[in-house]
Parts: structure tokens; C-alpha cells; sequence
């Protein structure tokens, strides 16, 4: 076990998909009052991982601060009982198989994540494929990248990421198209920022309506029409055809359907002027970007969720693919279609075919041969045939109560899901909602009907994939809850009480990772893509040991594959790269006279989903604290919204789903449109899950929820007063109609506000704070302003300030007053003042009269060269009253003189 | 030639306007002070830390003999004056001498009230007054136990504290429910109460004494509910009556005090007044920063400046060590008025400000009153304070232009 002191664990980070390699170094630490163990966890960048070479995010960088057993869920619980291992699998396996039993393998489904390692993720597409009988395991993936893969599937007959991170560092332009690379993957930001200085020359070109943090290198920003970014690489094809710089003999030799590709590009989007005004765009910026990628051979196009998240998602993937097809930019360094994963193991998702319209190792269901080959392999007794239910489908179904029992592994989509409050309901509804986690309270847990505590990172083995196919182990370096498991064993042993002792008897991460090898090169022969067959039979201590590579890792590449493509053959059944012709399609909801706005959605910088693990940290929280909405001024003005106030947006999914957010008035944002990130849950805001807002509607190829483009209306939340509490302990929030919850350092602040006034403030307090201690208070009665403290043992346990506009003051030094043990009488006199006083100290009072203290006597005397009493009073006024301090002016005069 | 100015009482307020004037009109009178005490002019505020030990007689005198001598001034002291002929301008003292005087100038100050119940003559009942009282006190510390004192006001509280100091078990009665209610609102005389009870002093509160009991000393202080409390010494320091003999004999419009006009100039020309004896726009005062102002603005006034006196607004602290007070202006909510108040009852802290059009009208504190010197000078010039609203209960340390205001100070 690799947990002695002074040893470093290389392992990856647990956030984005860029998948960067980290150095830990943990220390146990015996934590008074718990009989936990708990770890201070030092982290630092691999310097030889291919995908950060040293360098970490500031998430990444404080995951060590994230270890924490903190609201973990130790124990496996039925009904809200705490029970044994073995009581709570019988009770998922029993279920599950009564429903198959009684109502077919369809009434079942898993719901996993792209936070799964590879290996559990195996584990669980094995069982419900093949012994389920059923393809209803769909993950949050779904979420994030499946228009990339089936754009990719569509193009080169497999799921392939063609490029590496490398192809970055190489490229002479790059595109970075739907992507706020420096928030959501900001150590591939960082490269290409690198390259940048290194390189001026480097062209960078941003495509998003949204003007962010990423625009800060980009030399050219196309601040595109949302929803048209088919339209703009349409255009693009069609100009590099007029440029003459199609690689003819590529599309000859190694495509198909260019003909009928171009044709349509041509015939919406044939001029410059055409796709300048479907997108919105200024003809000279486009102009200039169509110059730079006519010119430039070696370009790279980065894509991610803006183009992902869309009901044409997989053509705009197509579109982009198409310019790189029709250009002969794959395949060769420094190009090629680059999407950009936002998950640490999507990919390995992908790999072992945890999607619905997956089914195993890079193989589909399209073909009878490949689901008799899977069956063959994994002896499995009860195949599925078909591709199951996607992510929106598969919540609608539990909606119906076609699908009885869901099991939903280590993801939360009542925050996540599109119309998230129609999924909660649904999961309400559920006759059995399993919930794999390793976080007791989320939105998701607490609908669920049985409980599974799983180990997390740092915690468990396995493996993850990178966006550049690179395949790293994350590795365990450090003991986690006593009763917390590997997701492979809680999905093994619910297997094998349903009778598949033999199938799913693993006794290692290890065991199953060779079987997943083993699956990838079985029967492949060069058929498939996905091939890491050279690992099948790694023994533990390869495992242990194992260096990150690039697959395909087979006897035909056994150092694994920088490039995919290079030889210009594809996966396709004539071996060629296909073409597909786009027209594009608008978004499927439009904005309509009552709900006139277009609602983005995306990440904040210190983020990660829902906050389970990110908001353990004060210093992730205190990048953006609040969920927010960005205004553009123009509407801003329309819809009377004023900077730091709130906002309620509503939709057509009905009125009683609503966010309420802190209004961010900015131009960085299109008239018309307004962005709402996506984190925040029940868990830390009243109103703050966007996802309520979002229309449950897909890509009809992908299935991929259309999270960028949702019709909202926007007015004012008329607070009659606003507030904050911070407080050492979580509070009571039943009964504030608007809070937000930040975690600090050592207290936990709250932002309120109400439309309703309390009658008595102080009685309102005391039922929110209770009663323990010191009580502080203050009141503007006629102001409407109220504060109080708490002080228990000398420390500060709670503070709260009420009043009726947002003007309060900043919370930061009331924050820093949580770490002192103990308070003085200044500070405590200053805490409802909310700042420190800026008089100087005076020290001991002299002259009571006028309040002058022996420091500034002292001061005085020798700066302004007294020498009187007389002369002082002249100074200070001290003295000049009642006189009763003169003689100690004489006493002091004379010291001083001396 | 020089005028003449005659001064009757060299009290605290005289002293400082003869002062002031010598300043303001350094060769302008021949002045002749009389004063019916044996000593010059002494701190008579400071009387309460003599009586409590933490200061000696010596150290508050501020007006001596020599003082008077070294400025040409002639002081009578121990000498009272008996007659005043207005139409020969002169006066008599009680040795049968006569001088005569071009200005006139009364400031005769105050009587401790004595309340004529049964036995206030009694030997041990003493008022808090000058320092023949407290010589008086502290002398019967040396064999005395008990100690009631009538009066829960500001002197009164001032002379048990002083007495505990020196070891006697001290009773105060206060008529009241509230320590120096005219100071105090009820939670902050409460806190009041609180802290000198941790100091070991005594109450009977809403109580009034019907006698004084006694046969040739005091023993004890009868109540009139029938209570009755032991005591071998009675101080009473129930209240102050402005001292209007002179003005009454030499037929002056009199009220409660003496009345005068911005020039502190009474109802006869050429006769002025200052001090605790006078009634200014219907106000009487016993605080020493008012009266302060008086003898400012009629030494400017005698040395023929454009002068007036307006009225004050008074600020109060008690003398009693560790405990903090602060009093000003009106503090009680009325129609209009809006109140800030800050409570950290369990260290004993409260403060209140009202403000009434965005004015400060009055601030009450006890326990911390650190700022209040910056609340007193704006309550005196009525600024208007909205854009200190949020944080004026605080004090000066709080307010955006805190370091720049205080630096402005310094500079001045």
C-alpha cells in the first residue's frame, strides 16, 4: 500500500479532461474529535505527463484541499437507514431483478458518469448489457461530448480523437470554436497561451458568442449568432474551394461525399456576405479568418460544449471535420478536429462503451457480428440487441415509469439534467432509485432510495483517458472511509447476487483492466480503432507501475499512437473518410415575444459540476461565489436590471422553475442573450440550478441536450431586503426565499434576500442562529438595517447583516474574524460595523473631554516640539476643558522632555 | 484709567473668566474678586477623585492666592458680600468695607438641595458640594461603617463610589427606577446599576426617604414605605439650586437663575452674570463645559468684542473609574426622530444614537463610548450625517474619511 510518509504517488488530476499527471504527497493526520483518519495532501504537477508537463490549474492545484471526509457518505443506507454492505446489495440485486423478471430488461437502466474510472465503468456497461439484457446505461457524458463522437463516428467510421495535446504546440492557427478553454481547460489554454508568446505568429482565432476569459489571446474574436457555427464552417468550406487549396488527391484518394458536401456548403453559404449575415458576423473579421485558414496548412480546430451542446450538434461537428477532410488536415502534425473532453474519463467512457448507443470497446449495435462477438467474450447469458435509451429519453422514460429502478453512479443530474426539476420529480416517483456516491447530501442523493458509499480519488485504482487519447493511472494514496467501496466491487457484488458469480468475479482494479485489454483486441485484427490488446496480460505490478500512453497500444503500435489517421485509412467500411453534407438547422426552441432572451450556459474557472468537491475549498469559491446571470448593459436597461441586485429568469417549462441570480451587467455578452453557469445545486443556492431552464431537447443523432440555447425571460427580483450570514456552522435555510451558501475558511457564508419582510428581525435571527452565546446586535429601525453576532467562547460563531438595498459591506474581514480564537473588545465593536476601524490606536485615554489618548500626546509633543501644557491644549484641545488632566500633561510633558 | 470690576465668587467659572479676560483685555480693569470660601479657585469636578482617594487637594487647586497676586488681581477671599448700592455703584462686604465698581459680575454658582425631611439637620447628613464636604467625609470613613446616599444622580453616584473606595458599605436611594435618568435611558442605566452593584454599591431604587433618623448623630435613613436602612453617615446629593441671593437683592429679574441675555448681561446694565447661577434662554446648567463658554464669550464681551452666547449642547461622563459614559442631547425616540442602537449586553455595552432630518440629536452609551467626542462635535453643528448613517453608532474610526478628518485636526 503506497502510503508511507515522504513517498509521491503520480496519479491524474480528478477534474477536466485534459487529464493532467500529478505528484501527491500525502500525510496522514490524526483529526481531534473524528475517529477518521484524515490526509494533508500536498499536490504538484508531473513534470513528465504529456498533458501539463509540470503545470497545474488552481483547481487542480487545490484538490489536496478537497480530501477532507467532510460530508462524505460513510455507510450504505436503505430508505434513509443506515445498513450492512451486504443487506443494502441484496436490496438492489433483488430489485432489479424482480423488474427485469416482471417487466423486461428495458424497465431497468444505469446512469453513470464521466468521473468513473475506466474500470468501473466497464463493469457496469458488462452487467447491463450483457446480463441485464438491457443497453439503458447512459452517463453524463451525454452531457458533454456525444455529438463529438458521433460526428467522428459519422466521418471516420470510428469514435477517434486524430490529434494530440502536441498538435498544439505545432499548429500555425488554431480555432478554438465553442470553448472557453481558459476556465474549463485551463492548462491547455496555458499551452496554447505559451506557444503564443513563443510563436506571435501563431494565429488564434475564438468562435463564441460569448466574449471570454479565452479572448485574452485570441487575434481575432468571432462573436458569432448563438446556434450558428454550422453556418460559419459551411463558409469556411466553400472559401477554401474558391482558394483553390483543396487537397484534391486526399478527397480523391481517401474520402467520400465531398461533392454533395460542397454543393450544400455552396448553396447557403457560398459568399462571404452570405455567412456574414447568418451569423451575425462583420464581413471583414470574417474576411480576415477565412485569410488565415486559407493560408495556414497547419491548423488545428479546438471544439467542445458550445458546438457539443446543441440540437445540431453532430453536424456542426461534421461541418468543422468536413474543412479539415476537404483540406487534408488530419492525421499529420500541428492539424486535425480536436474536440476537447470535459470530463477526467469520458473518453474511457467511450472506450469501454458506456453509452446507450454504445456497446462494447468501440463497437455498436449496428452490427450483428459485433454483438455476438461481445456476447461470445464476456459469456454473457442475457445480451441486449439494440442501443438503449439516451440520457433525456432515459429520464422521460423513468418520467412514465416505463423504466422501475435506475441506478445512478457517482453523477448528479437533478442539478445536470435538462428540465432538472422534471427529473427530480421523476426520480421522486421512482419505485427504486439506487445512488452510488461518494458525498452524502446532493440533489441527487436525496431522492434516492438506497445509498452506496463509494471510494473516490485518491482513494481507489484504476485508469482514466485524456482528451488526446493518453491513457494514465490514477492511483490510490491515501485510506478512505472505512465502508466506502471501489465502484467495480459494489457493481461485482450486486452481480453476483444476482447469480453471475463467475462472470464478474474480479479481485482487483487490475483483473478487470486486463479483461477491458483483452475485450479491445478480440478478434479486432486492425478492425477497430480502439485497440490496447498489448496490456491483457499486465500483472499487478505492471499495473501498478503503469506509464501513461497513447492508444491504439497493439502489436502494430506498441509504444502507442501520437497521430491517428497519419496512413489516410479510416474505420469506415470502404476504408474512406466520409464527407457529410450540412444544411444547418437553427435551434429547435426560438426566443418568442414572451420569452425573448437565449440562455447559454457553461463553467466558471474554479469550478467543477456541481460543486461537490470544489466547494470544499474557500479559495476555489472565491473566484465567482454567487451564481450569476450576464446581462449585456442594453439589456440591462430593457429589463431594469441593476449590477449586484438579483434577477428571476423563467421559461416555458412553466413558472415554478425559476433561477434567481446576482446580475453581472457586461458587454462581453450578445444583446439578447444571457449566461447562467451551471453549477450551483440545491445544495449551495435556493434558485441557483440553471438546468431547470433548460428545454429537454437533443441532438436527434447524439442525444446531446441543447444546454446553450434555451428562450428565457428576465425581471427583477424585488427583494425588500437582502443580507448576508456567515456562520461557523451550516445553517437552517427552510424559509429564506433567495440564499446562496459559500464555503470560507473555517465559516460558511450566506447570501439572502426576501420579498417578504420578517416582522420582528430579531426574532427572525434568533430562529436562524439560535441562541448559544454572546448575542451582539444592532438596529436602524427606521433604516430597515439589522445585524447581530453570536460569540461563543470568546469566538465568532455567527454574524448577520439585513437591509434593504445590496448596500452592505464587504465580507471579506468579517470572513478573516472566524480564524482568531479569540476576539478583542475592538474587534468585537467593529464586528457589526462590518470593518476594522480606521482610527489609529490612541491608547490610554488622557483627556476625557475630548477623548485625546497618551499616543497621540506623545506624538504631538515631539513632532509639533511642545513644550507646555498650555501648548498641548493649544494642539489637542487636551486638557482645555475640565482640566482634570493636567497634571498628567505635566507627568507625560516632562517623560517625554527628559 | 482703569475700570473698575468687581467679581462676586472666584468658583470655578469666575477664575476661568477672569482668565479669559486678562487675556481678551490684558489692561483694561482693576479687578477685585470676593469669595466667601477661604481658598482661591480649585477643580471643583475634581472633588470626586479626592474623595475616592486616586487624587490629593493639592494637586486640584488651579487659582491660589498667588495666582490672583501675580496678576494684579485682589482676591477677598472668606469674605461675603452683604450689600450692593446700585445707585452709587459699591458694594459692602460682611467686614464693613465698600468698594466701588464700573462692572459688576455675579457668579455666586450653586447650593446643594437639601430635602427638608425630618432630621436633614442632623450631624452626620452632609451634601457633596465643596471641600469642607468631602474633608468631612473622608474624615468619617475613619470610623464610620455604613453610608446611605440620597440621590442616584451623577454627584451622587460619584460620592458612593468614593466612599466604597474608602471602605464603607454605601446604600444609594434613588427616588427613581433608573440611575441618573436625566442621562440615562433605562437600559443603559441598567447596565449602570449593574456595573457599580459589581463594585459592591447598594440600592434601593424607586424609593424616597420620609426621615432622617437620629437623635444627636444620624442612624439611619427611613423610607416611606417603612423601610429602614442603618447608616452613620447621610450624604445628600439629590440636586443643585442656582444661588440667586445676590440677584435678589439687588432686585435682578430672577427665574430659576438669574436671567441674562447672549451677553451674558442681566436685567440691570452694567451687572452680569455667569455659572450655575444663571438662566439662559430658560436653561440652567451644572456642567463645567457650558459654563466655560459663558466666561469666554463675556470676557470678550468686557473687552468690547462682538460676542454672544447661544446656549450649549452638554455632554456628560461619570467619574468613576472603570466605568464608561457618555450622555448628549436628546436620546429619546419621539415623533420624527430615528434611532440607531447597538447592544452587546453581556459585556455590558450599549450605544444609541438619535437622529432626527439626518441630525444628530442626541447619543446615549455606556460601557464603551470610544467615538463619542466625534458624535458630541456633530451633534453641536447639526451636520447632517446620512452618509455616515450606516456606520455613526460606531464612531469616527469607522467613517471613509477617518485618517483624512483626523489628519485635517492635527493640521489645524
Amino acid at each position: 500500500m503506497p502510503m508511507s510518509e515522504n513517498q509521491t504517488i503520480q496519479t491524474t488530476c480528478p477534474y477536466c479532461g485534459v487529464g493532467c499527471g500529478m505528484d501527491i504527497s500525502p500525510k496522514p493526520v490524526k483529526k481531534s474529535g473524528t475517529n477518521l483518519d484524515s490526509f494533508e495532501v500536498k499536490v504538484v504537477g508531473s513534470e513528465n505527463h504529456t498533458a501539463n508537463f509540470g503545470r497545474l490549474c488552481v483547481k487542480g492545484s487545490s484538490a489536496g484541499e478537497t480530501v477532507d471526509f467532510d460530508g462524505r457518505m460513510l455507510e450504505p443506507q436503505v430508505n434513509g437507514e443506515v445498513v450492512s454492505w451486504n443487506s443494502a446489495l441484496a436490496t438492489v440485486a433483488d430489485k432489479f431483478s424482480s423488474v427485469i423478471k416482471e417487466h423486461g430488461s428495458d424497465a431497468v437502466a444505469f446512469y453513470v458518469s464521466g468521473q468513473f474510472l475506466t474500470e468501473d465503468y466497464y463493469v457496469a456497461n458488462k452487467l447491463i448489457k450483457g446480463f441485464m439484457g438491457s443497453a439503458n446505461i447512459d452517463t453524463n457524458s451525454r452531457l458533454c461530448m456525444a455529438s463529438a463522437v458521433v460526428g467522428y463516428k459519422r466521418a471516420f467510421g470510428s469514435d477517434t480523437v486524430p490529434c494530440s495535446y502536441e498538435d498544439l504546440d505545432l499548429a500555425d492557427l488554431i480555432v478554438i470554436v465553442g470553448s472557453n478553454t481558459a476556465w474549463a481547460h485551463p492548462i491547455v489554454y496555458q499551452r496554447i497561451a505559451a506557444e503564443k508568446r513563443r510563436r506571435p505568429d501563431l494565429k488564434i482565432v475564438v468562435v463564441d458568442p460569448r466574449k471570454t476569459a479565452t479572448c485574452d489571446i485570441a487575434d481575432l474574436h468571432l462573436a458569432l449568432k448563438p446556434g450558428t457555427d454550422a453556418v460559419l464552417f459551411n463558409g469556411l468550406l466553400s472559401q477554401l474551394s474558391e482558394a483553390n487549396v483543396l487537397d484534391t488527391t486526399f478527397i480523391e484518394n481517401n474520402t467520400e461525399g465531398f461533392q454533395a458536401a460542397i454543393d450544400k456548403a455552396q448553396e447557403q453559404q457560398g459568399s462571404i456576405a452570405e455567412v456574414a449575415e447568418q451569423c451575425e458576423l462583420d464581413e471583414q473579421d470574417l474576411r480576415q479568418f477565412f485569410e488565415w485558414a486559407v493560408a495556414r496548412q497547419k491548423m488545428v480546430s479546438l471544439y467542445s460544449q458550445g458546438v457539443n451542446q446543441s440540437s445540431s450538434g453532430v453536424d456542426k461537428s461534421n461541418a468543422i471535420i468536413n474543412c479539415h477532410l476537404a483540406t487534408g488536415r488530419i492525421g499529420k502534425e500541428g492539424m486535425g478536429p480536436f474536440s476537447i473532453t470535459g470530463q477526467p474519463n469520458a473518453m474511457g467512457g467511450r472506450e469501454v462503451g458506456g453509452l446507450a448507443n454504445q456497446l462494447a470497446a468501440h463497437m455498436d449495435f449496428n452490427k450483428p457480428e459485433s454483438i455476438d462477438l461481445v456476447s461470445r467474450f464476456w459469456n454473457a447469458n442475457n445480451m441486449a440487441q439494440e442501443n438503449g435509451l439516451k440520457a433525456i429519453d432515459m429520464f422521460q422514460a423513468v418520467a412514465d415509469k416505463r423504466i422501475k429502478a435506475i441506478w445512478i453512479m457517482n453523477t448528479n443530474p437533478v442539478v445536470s439534467m435538462p428540465d432538472a426539476d422534471a427529473v427530480k420529480q421523476a426520480l421522486l416517483d421512482c419505485e427504486m432509485v439506487v445512488v452510488s456516491d461518494c458525498v452524502q447530501s446532493t440533489d441527487t442523493t436525496n431522492v434516492a432510495d438506497v445509498l452506496l458509499p463509494a471510494l473516490t480519488w485518491g482513494e481507489t485504482d484504476g485508469t482514466v483517458t485524456n482528451s488526446d487519447r493518453t491513457v494514465s493511472r490514477q492511483r490510490k494514496f491515501m485510506q478512505g472511509p472505512e465502508n466506502a467501496k471501489p465502484d467495480w466491487w459494489i457493481l461485482s457484488e450486486v452481480a453476483k447476487k444476482m447469480g453471475f458469480d463467475k462472470e464478474f468475479n474480479y479481485q482487483s482494479a487490475a483483473d478487470v483492466f486486463r479483461e477491458h485489454a483483452a475485450l479491445s483486441g478480440f478478434e479486432n485484427n486492425g478492425t477497430r480503432d480502439f485497440d490496447i490488446s498489448l496490456l491483457d496480460k499486465i500483472s499487478e505490478g505492471e499495473y501498478s507501475s503503469m506509464e501513461s500512453f497513447q492508444w491504439p497500444l497493439s502489436a502494430n503500435s506498441p509504444n502507442g499512437t501520437k497521430r491517428m489517421f497519419a496512413d489516410g485509412k479510416f474505420f469506415t467500411a470502404s476504408g474512406k473518410a466520409q464527407f457529410i453534407a450540412i444544411t444547418p438547422r437553427p435551434p429547435v426552441h426560438p426566443t418568442t415575444e414572451e420569452f425573448p432572451l437565449i440562455l447559454n450556459t457553461g463553467r466558471v474557472r474554479d469550478q467543477w459540476h456541481t460543486m461537490t468537491r470544489t466547494a470544499k475549498t474557500a479559495k476555489l469559491m472565491a473566484h465567482k461565489d454567487e451564481v450569476y446571470v450576464t446581462v449585456h448593459p442594453d439589456d440591462a436597461k430593457k429589463y431594469q436590471l441593476v449590477e449586484g441586485e438579483l434577477a428571476k429568469l423563467t421559461s416555458p417549462l412553466g413558472e415554478g422553475k425559476q433561477v434567481i441570480a446576482r446580475v453581472e451587467v457586461s458587454d462581453s455578452i450578445r444583446p439578447g442573450s444571457l449566461f447562467v453557469p451551471i453549477h450551483w445545486t440545491a445544495q449551495y443556492s435556493s434558485h441557483g440550478r440553471v438546468d431547470v431552464l433548460v428545454q429537454p431537447v437533443g441532438d436527434p443523432l447524439s442525444g446531446q441536450p441543447e444546454s446553450k440555447h434555451s428562450p428565457v425571460k428576465i425581471e427583477p427580483f424585488k427583494a425588500k431586503w437582502y443580507g448576508f450570514i456567515l456562520s461557523r456552522e451550516p445553517i437552517e435555510t427552510q424559509g429564506i426565499e433567495y440564499w446562496v451558501k459559500v464555503k470560507g475558511k473555517q465559516f460558511y457564508r450566506y447570501e439572502i434576500a426576501c420579498t417578504v419582510r420578517p416582522v420582528d428581525l430579531e426574532v427572525w435571527t434568533d430562529s436562524i442562529l439560535g441562541l448559544d452565546g454572546d448575542k451582539v446586535q444592532y438596529q436602524d429601525a427606521s433604516g430597515d438595517r439589522y445585524r447581530s453576532a453570536r460569540i461563543v467562547d470568546g469566538r465568532l460563531q455567527s454574524v448577520v447583516f439585513i437591509a434593504p438595498s445590496i448596500e452592505m459591506p464587504s465580507r471579506s474581514w468579517l470572513g478573516s474574524v472566524f480564524t482568531k480564537n479569540e476576539i478583542d473588545a475592538k474587534t468585537r465593536l467593529s464586528l457589526l460595523a462590518g470593518q476594522q476601524s480606521g482610527a489609529k490606536d490612541e491608547g490610554q485615554t488622557i483627556c476625557s473631554c475630548f477623548g485625546v489618548g497618551i499616543n497621540t500626546i506623545v506624538e504631538a509633543i515631539h513632532k509639533d516640539k511642545l513644550t507646555s501644557v498650555e501648548a498641548i491644549g493649544k494642539a489637542l484641545k487636551a486638557g482645555t476643558n475640565c482640566g482634570s488632566c493636567v497634571p498628567e500633561l505635566t507627568e507625560i510633558l516632562a517623560k517625554e522632555l527628559k | 484709567m482703569k475700570q473698575k470690576l468687581i467679581l462676586i465668587g472666584s468658583g470655578m467659572v469666575g477664575a476661568r473668566f477672569i482668565e479669559r479676560l486678562l487675556q481678551e483685555a490684558p489692561d483694561k480693569y482693576d479687578i477685585r474678586v470676593f469669595n466667601k470660601e477661604p481658598n482661591g479657585g480649585y477643580n471643583r469636578i475634581m472633588l470626586s477623585p479626592v474623595l475616592a482617594g486616586e487624587k490629593q487637594l493639592p494637586e486640584i487647586m488651579t487659582h491660589d492666592h498667588d495666582w490672583f497676586e501675580e496678576r494684579d488681581v485682589h482676591l477677598h477671599a472668606s469674605t461675603e458680600i452683604v450689600a450692593v448700592d446700585q445707585q452709587s455703584k459699591t458694594v459692602s462686604t460682611d467686614l464693613g468695607a465698600t468698594y466701588s465698581y464700573d462692572k459688576l459680575i455675579i457668579a455666586t454658582g450653586s447650593n446643594p438641595f437639601i430635602i427638608p425631611v425630618p432630621g436633614h439637620e442632623l450631624p452626620g447628613v452632609v451634601a457633596f458640594r465643596d471641600i469642607r464636604d468631602v474633608n468631612f467625609m473622608i474624615h468619617s470613613t475613619a470610623t464610620k461603617k455604613k453610608a446611605v446616599v440620597i440621590g442616584g444622580g451623577l454627584l451622587g453616584l460619584e460620592a458612593a463610589n468614593g466612599l466604597i473606595k474608602r471602605g464603607m458599605d454605601v446604600t444609594v436611594v434613588h427616588l427613581g427606577d433608573v440611575l441618573m435618568e436625566v442621562q440615562m435611558d433605562p437600559i443603559s442605566g441598567g447596565l449602570l446599576q449593574k456595573s457599580l452593584e459589581a463594585n459592591g454599591m447598594k440600592f434601593a431604587m424607586s424609593a424616597q426617604t420620609s426621615e432622617i433618623l437620629g437623635d444627636d448623630f444620624v442612624t439611619g435613613v427611613k423610607m416611606s414605605d417603612g423601610r429602614v436602612l442603618d447608616a452613620d453617615l447621610v450624604v445628600m446629593a439629590v440636586g443643585i439650586r442656582p444661588n440667586i441671593g445676590v440677584g435678589k437683592k439687588l432686585d435682578l429679574e430672577v427665574n430659576r437663575g438669574i436671567v441674562v441675555n447672549d451677553q451674558l448681561e442681566t436685567s440691570v446694565d452694567g451687572i452680569y452674570a455667569l455659572g450655575e447661577c444663571v438662566e439662559h434662554r430658560g436653561m440652567v446648567y451644572g456642567l463645567v463645559a457650558p459654563l466655560y463658554e459663558q466666561a469666554q464669550v463675556l470676557a470678550e464681551t468686557l473687552a468690547g468684542k462682538k460676542s454672544a452666547y447661544q446656549g450649549s449642547f452638554i455632554s456628560t461622563k461619570l467619574k468613576v473609574t472603570g466605568i464608561s459614559l457618555f450622555s448628549a442631547g436628546d436620546f429619546h425616540d419621539s415623533e420624527g426622530s430615528e434611532s440607531l442602537v447597538y447592544k452587546d449586553l453581556s459585556q455590558n455595552i450599549y450605544r444609541k444614537v438619535v437622529l432626527k432630518d439626518n441630525k444628530i440629536q442626541g447619543a446615549v452609551m455606556f460601557g464603551d463610548v470610544t467615538g463619542s467626542n466625534w458624535i458630541f462635535d456633530n451633534l453641536v453643528e447639526q451636520n447632517d450625517m446620512s452618509a455616515y448613517r450606516d456606520t455613526l453608532v460606531f464612531g469616527e474610526g469607522y467613517q471613509p474619511s477617518a485618517s483624512q478628518s483626523s489628519e485635517k485636526e492635527k493640521v489645524a
